[in-house]
């Protein structure tokens, strides 16, 4: 089923969420990947402060190629999300409800779904150009020295994404 | 002898980096328009459109096909009769990479060193591989390989009793293990043969469309019929389910060792970019 939603979204609009729909999200969303989870990683396990407030966002996992002058952003689509698995429970007990990649979830990152009431999404991979045309701002908010892996807040509008693992962890990569 | 001065080099490699990250071949753009008209699949059709039209804002509006530009491979086939001058030859690659990725608002993926993981913020350097090959000219393949398909890629040293079945299991293993993370539909290169470090080579040739001169007839057969295989898999565009997985399977060979099998299954996704220049 085809759904238009704003983030952040509401625990009742990721309850009618079923893995296999397809999402039109706007809004606004963070950036990040590799790297950038594991400074984040390291800062929640030292107990340390954290450079941006996790309750209720949506993590993007994308490195865009650079912009041209006059553009939002360059190419950016999702990158691998299992490369993320080690940390993403971490971020959801922390707050984060959405995540954004492509590729399989791990089972410690589905219990902490089912736990934290969140959501997996799977954008297009390799539609890098076609998507960029959904984010209408970027800025860098942290981590400007990672280059293309800086933490980044964007605004999107309709960004397709279809669900991946709903709330009760159903797995779209199991079914097929 | 022939001498060519480097710069030409450079000037080579900056123009395919950029123009290769902007347009696919037509031999692969082809494929994913001829997978639409072959998808059932209501998610694996969408998927398919979508792949379709980033194509074409890719090359419209010069955005990266995909933000992954990749780490820079170079095949440099080069006449014995050639003498460089002006510089050394791998510098002269690097610097075309360097001015690629950063005139063509290309990523820059590539990190100095595995473990302390800071970006070079060029792209350099590449990965160069050479051969020398008769007359006075040289050939360059630019191959930028993304690293979702990259990293699903795999080595394995079969038995010789294994036969074709090492083979097919190696490859059908591999797209399996594969699935979702590769951005299916995904491109498959196989090199069989060799030595370890040789079936990789052979495997990413394959990805850029150097055959090797020792590929038998059986060769064409088993990448037809692996095709099928693997479209049968159900994993489908995206890995959301469907019939097309693979849009290509290409296998190279070289003779080997009497107690060895390598087979390498160098995995791509459908961006699989490569572009030739002879100077």
């Amino acid at each position: 089923m085809d759904k238009y939603l704003t983030l952040p979204l509401k625990d009742e609009d990721i309850e009618e969420i079923n893995t296999g729909d397809t999402v039109y999200l706007s809004g606004e969303m963070y950036v990040a990947r590799d790297a950038a989870h594991k400074r984040i990683y390291d800062l929640i396990n030292d107990d340390k402060p954290l450079p941006v407030d996790l309750s209720g966002v949506c993590i993007y996992y994308m490195g865009p190629s650079p912009a041209r002058p006059g553009r939002v952003i360059g190419s950016a689509g999702p990158t691998t999300a299992t490369r993320m698995d080690k940390y993403a429970p971490a971020f959801l007990d922390h707050g984060v409800k959405v995540m954004i990649g492509k590729g399989r979830r791990s089972d410690e990152v589905r219990d902490g779904i089912i736990k934290n009431h969140g959501v997996y999404f799977a954008a297009v991979g390799g539609a890098g150009a076609l998507l960029s045309k959904c984010i209408t701002a970027s800025e860098i908010v942290c981590y400007e020295d990672l280059g293309a892996e800086a933490v980044r807040r964007i605004t999107v509008e309709n960004f397709p994404v279809i669900a991946a693992m709903d709330c009760r962890g159903n797995d779209i990569y199991k079914k097929s | 002898m022939r001498e060519i001065n480097v710069s030409e080099i450079t000037d080579a490699v900056e123009q395919m980096c950029s123009d290769i990250n902007y347009e696919l071949s037509p031999d692969m753009s082809e494929l994913i328009v001829k997978a639409r008209s072959e998808e059932n699949s209501t998610l694996g059709k969408r998927v398919l459109d979508m792949l379709c039209e980033n194509l074409t804002a890719a090359k419209e509006e010069k955005i990266p096909i995909c933000q992954d530009t990749g780490m820079a491979v170079v095949f440099l086939e080069v006449g014995q009769e050639v003498h460089f001058t002006g510089g050394m030859i791998e510098d002269a690659v690097n610097e075309g990479v360097r001015r690629g990725y950063t005139n063509g608002y290309l990523r820059k993926s590539v990190v100095a060193d595995p473990i302390d993981r800071v970006n070079t913020n060029d792209n350099t350097p590449a990965v160069v591989h050479y051969s020398i090959v008769p007359g006075d000219e040289v050939r360059i393949t630019v191959s930028p390989k993304g690293f979702g398909s990259e990293n699903m890629s795999q080595v394995f040293m079969k038995k010789p009793a294994d036969g074709m079945d090492g083979i097919r299991s190696a490859i059908l293993d591999a797209v399996k293990l594969a699935g979702p993370n590769a951005c299916p539909p995904m491109y498959v290169g196989v090199g069989v043969g060799g030595t370890f470090e040789k079936a990789a080579i052979l495997s990413k040739q394959a990805l850029a469309g150097i055959a090797s001169p020792y590929n038998k007839p059986w060769v064409a057969e088993l990448e037809e019929e692996m095709l099928s295989a693997i479209n049968e898999t159900g994993i489908g565009p995206g890995g959301l389910g469907g019939r097309v997985t693979a849009l290509g399977v290409k296998i190279n060979t070289y003779p080997t060792h009497i107690a060895g099998l390598p087979v390498a299954v160098n995995i791509c996704c459908h961006v699989n970019r490569h572009i030739s220049t002879t100077i």
